[in-house]
């Protein structure tokens, strides 16, 4: 009769971690390229509006933003909304200037296709609004995109945006 | 003398996954996942002269959406919820006065727009009014148009108009046509003190 001899004590083989090094790897080039680094530093506060009908700005490259919205800094600037271009807040007349001088950065090709997004704040009056449009009518930025919060229903939209 | 063959020492590889963990860390930390998303308009550009063929449209074709400074909606020189401004102005452009578009499902009334493509909507705000109706207004309108060109995708071809992607379910020609039949004119005027 065979004898089948027991083993003495079955040991759990540890969990091999030698492919760690590649789960994190592929989440940090996944994360790499997914991150954008805010370029700019918010001098004003946004919180943009809700819509349905949104489109996706692709090629971030020909896109400028403006920002409008009530200073962060509201001992130095007051609470009236304040246009910010690049890092620094503004007045309406540089808005024209501003826009021809990052079209220049575009390449000449594609120069027609860019677009200015405007970041504006739910609460700012519209004078305010159409004299930006106004400027960028006058520097021949006829693109333009009202940056908003991407919601499905409607009714939830109307009612967040009264 | 003979010597000992000197043996590369290996690299411990162990502390790489250490070094990723840091790098992770830090993309994870500085990540804003900038989901740009917003309204595309198209503004008109400057003229010098005004427009010589202004007058000939006609007062039927002008879909006039007016929104004062109490944020109150004018439509038509009707008062009107933000609610009803979608189906109001589906009901218009698709109105199909003349007869003529072939894929139009409006009442034909004599008194409202001739056809999708003479269809005029014009939005006019006041400088007091907030930028998120006017921002409502305009997704109503566009959605609207929308709408429209998905309604008739459903029924010439059994397919979906998706206006975030819409190649995704018809083909180039589909959406020209589409957008022949139903081209998006919203004319955003400049705004004026209309009091309130």
């Amino acid at each position: 009769m065979s004898h089948i001899k027991k083993d003495k004590t079955r040991e759990t083989p540890a969990v091999s971690t030698a492919s760690l090094p590649d789960i994190v790897f592929m989440l940090l080039f996944f994360f790499m390229v997914a991150t954008t680094m805010r370029e700019v530093e918010l001098k004003v506060g946004v919180s943009k509006p809700q819509a349905t009908e949104v489109q996706k700005l692709e090629r971030k490259d020909l896109v400028t933003y403006i920002y409008i919205g009530e200073p962060r800094n509201t001992a130095q600037f007051g609470t009236e909304p304040r246009i910010q271009l690049d890092d620094q807040l503004a007045s309406v007349g540089d808005v024209q200037s501003f826009v021809v001088l990052s079209r220049e950065d575009i390449n000449e090709a594609e120069r027609d296709q860019m677009t200015v997004s405007i970041k504006a704040d739910g609460e700012v009056k519209m004078g305010l609004i159409s004299d930006i449009k106004q400027e960028l009518r006058k520097a021949q930025a006829l693109k333009i995109n009202y940056s908003t919060i991407p919601v499905t229903d409607r009714d939830q939209m109307i009612e967040n945006n009264l | 003398m003979a010597r000992k063959k000197r043996e590369i020492a290996e690299i411990n590889a162990g502390s790489m996954a250490d070094i990723a963990f840091l790098l992770l860390i830090f993309f994870l930390v500085t990540t804003t996942m900038d989901i740009d998303k917003g309204l595309n308009r198209q503004l008109p550009p400057i003229e010098e002269e005004p427009r010589e063929d202004e007058a000939k449209i006609k007062q039927k074709n002008i879909f006039m959406v007016v929104v004062n400074a109490n944020n109150d909606l004018l439509v038509e020189e009707e008062y009107m919820e933000l609610s009803e401004l979608r189906e109001a102005a589906k009901t218009f452009v698709d109105n199909n006065g003349n007869g003529k578009c072939e894929v139009c499902q409006g009442p034909q009334d004599p008194e409202s727009s001739d056809s999708p493509a003479k269809a005029i909507i014009s939005i006019s705000s006041d400088r007091g009014t907030s930028y998120k109706t006017y921002v409502t207004v305009t997704n109503e309108l566009v959605a609207a148009y929308n709408e429209l060109r998905n309604d008739l995708a459903d029924r010439l071809w059994g397919k979906q108009y998706d206006p975030k992607d819409p190649t995704k379910y018809l083909t180039e020609d589909q959406i020209d046509y589409l957008k022949e039949i139903y081209p998006q004119i919203i004319s955003e005027a400049e705004p004026v003190q209309i009091g309130g």
